[in-house]
């Protein structure tokens, strides 16, 4: 037997998940917690009164110079140019075909641009960025590994962190940021999130982040604060109908089947799979991402085969069991157009018996 | 951690508790903690058959799918339906209202095949490192 040893990193929070005594899986190249308690725990303190994450695995670029917009807006499909500064937006970057390089979240600040890519995509992403910045006068710098990020995230995220920011969070509009300070530490703060609640991502130098974890964690455990894993996470986003790269996104899965043409801009004069997108959408005969409601208690799981009465029209991409929807099972499947109705009555195929579901309309929760 | 010690246990961290020709079966506390909440058990038909550490459902948490083996062989007669509407009971008391089934044993003899409390102790032990 050979043993292929992989070096896995660490984030600047990795003691502090320790010591909270997290279950750790390697993820993204990282080593990672998946739960601290229980999944579902986290998940309630997250929808009821507020969750603390680290992010810190996930990929940040810092750009610079005159040409970002410009250069960035030929390989994404939403509009970059047209971010104000201290705005954030979602894009995604396309392959030539229109597939999904990444989806990633671009923050425009006074003088500089940071990018959010995923953790599993940061070494492709970083080929892809600094080998099509070519000519343009675009400055490229990897703070992968080295930067922190925090996420506060639920309905009492900005009761908890506001006491200790020097910036008027509660008039940070959400998809804005801040430069403050955050417990007396160079921080930038973005009312952004994943989870579908209102939050905050706090981005420190990883010299700083286990202070800002720990202060925040114990200033706020009492009125409910958790430590929140990747396993909540993601119950958290698939609830709240956003996509995982890999699972909703992919090489081979593109933006219009996601689900995700509002941040496809065709009105852009140019931009990498523009072509392909266009050509999908014309013919419109595309499998796409429908959401899944299981009517019974089998949950349905990524790769399960999805039926249109006997045809086989598609498969999960993305299951679990939902505690915001009622504990019921839901999905994410990527299914030929007529599966993709809302309403359309499917079975998944689970351990060989097909299990009764319903198309339904995503996202499956939404804040009130 | 101490394992009840009425009880005979497998490798895959089943429990069997031996009552004449009736066994019940169940998961044990570290399997429940390893699995994290549990959200789904699929249990074997009454009146299955299995073999002696065949397959005789699945057990789900929030993120993974496992498999349940029996510990021992023989018919199904009862299944915990509790679990169908409350697979949590498994976390809150897997010794106890989170039992899965109860078999007929086909075969008194293939308990030897099983842990005792202590050595299932050390299997655990030795698994948490």
């Amino acid at each position: 037997m050979t043993v292929v040893s992989v070096p896995v990193k660490r984030t600047a929070l990795y003691d502090e998940h320790r010591a909270l005594g997290a279950r750790l899986i390697p993820f993204g190249g990282f080593e990672m917690p998946v739960q601290y308690s229980s999944i579902l725990k986290e998940h309630e303190a997250v929808r009821r009164r507020a969750g603390l994450f680290d992010l810190s695995h996930m990929g940040q670029f810092v750009l610079e110079g005159e040409g970002v917009a410009e250069w960035a807006d030929r390989l994404t499909v939403n509009n970059v140019a047209t971010i104000k500064p201290m705005q954030a937006r979602y894009n995604i970057f396309t392959n030539a075909g229109g597939g999904a390089r990444d989806d990633v979240i671009f923050y425009r600040l006074e003088n500089r641009w940071l990018l959010v890519v995923n953790a599993s995509n940061a070494d492709k992403m970083w080929k892809h960025l600094s080998g099509s910045a070519g000519d343009s006068a675009v400055n490229l710098t990897n703070l992968h590994g080295r930067c922190a990020l925090i996420a506060i995230q639920g309905p009492q995220a900005l009761a908890m962190l506001a006491p200790h920011a020097d910036a008027n969070l509660s008039a940070l509009k959400y998809y804005f940021c801040a430069e403050a300070s955050v417990y007396g530490r160079a921080a930038v703060i973005a009312r952004t999130g994943y989870t579908g609640e209102d939050g905050f991502e706090i981005f420190v130098d990883g010299e700083h982040a286990a202070e800002i974890w720990r202060a925040l964690l114990a200033d706020n455990r009492v009125a409910g604060l958790e430590p929140c894993g990747l396993g909540s996470r993601d119950v958290l986003r698939l609830e709240a109908g956003m996509p995982l790269y890999g699972h909703e996104l992919a090489e081979d899965i593109t933006p219009l089947q996601a689900g995700l043409g509002w941040a496809v801009k065709f009105g852009k004069p140019e931009f990498l799979g523009k072509e392909a997108l266009l050509a999908q959408q014309e013919a419109d005969d595309f499998r796409r991402v429908a959401g899944i409601v299981m009517a019974g208690r089998a949950p349905a799981r990524e790769g399960y085969r999805v039926f249109l009465g006997d045809r086989d029209v598609g498969e999960v991409r993305s299951g679990s069991m939902a505690p915001s929807v009622g504990n019921r099972n839901v999905a994410t499947a990527l299914v030929e157009p007529e599966a993709a109705v809302v309403g359309t009555p499917v079975a998944v195929e689970i351990r060989g018996t097909k299990h009764a579901a319903a198309v339904v309309a995503l996202p499956f929760y939404k804040r009130s | 951690m101490a394992q009840p010690e009425n009880l005979l246990y497998s490798k895959e961290h089943e429990w069997v508790q031996i009552d004449g020709d009736i066994a019940t079966v169940g998961i044990t506390e570290y399997a429940q903690s390893s699995l994290g909440d549990i959200v789904y058990v699929e249990l074997p038909k009454i009146g299955a058959h299995v073999a002696q550490f065949g397959n005789a459902g699945v057990v789900e948490s929030v993120k993974a799918v496992s498999d349940l083996f029996t510990p021992v062989g023989g018919e199904i007669i009862e299944v915990n339906a509790e679990l169908d509407g409350n697979p949590a009971l498994v976390n809150r008391e897997p010794f106890a209202g989170g039992w899965m089934f109860k078999i007929r044993l086909s075969d008194a003899s293939e308990t030897a095949g099983l842990l005792s409390p202590s050595a299932y102790e050390q299997l655990v032990a030795e698994e948490a490192h």
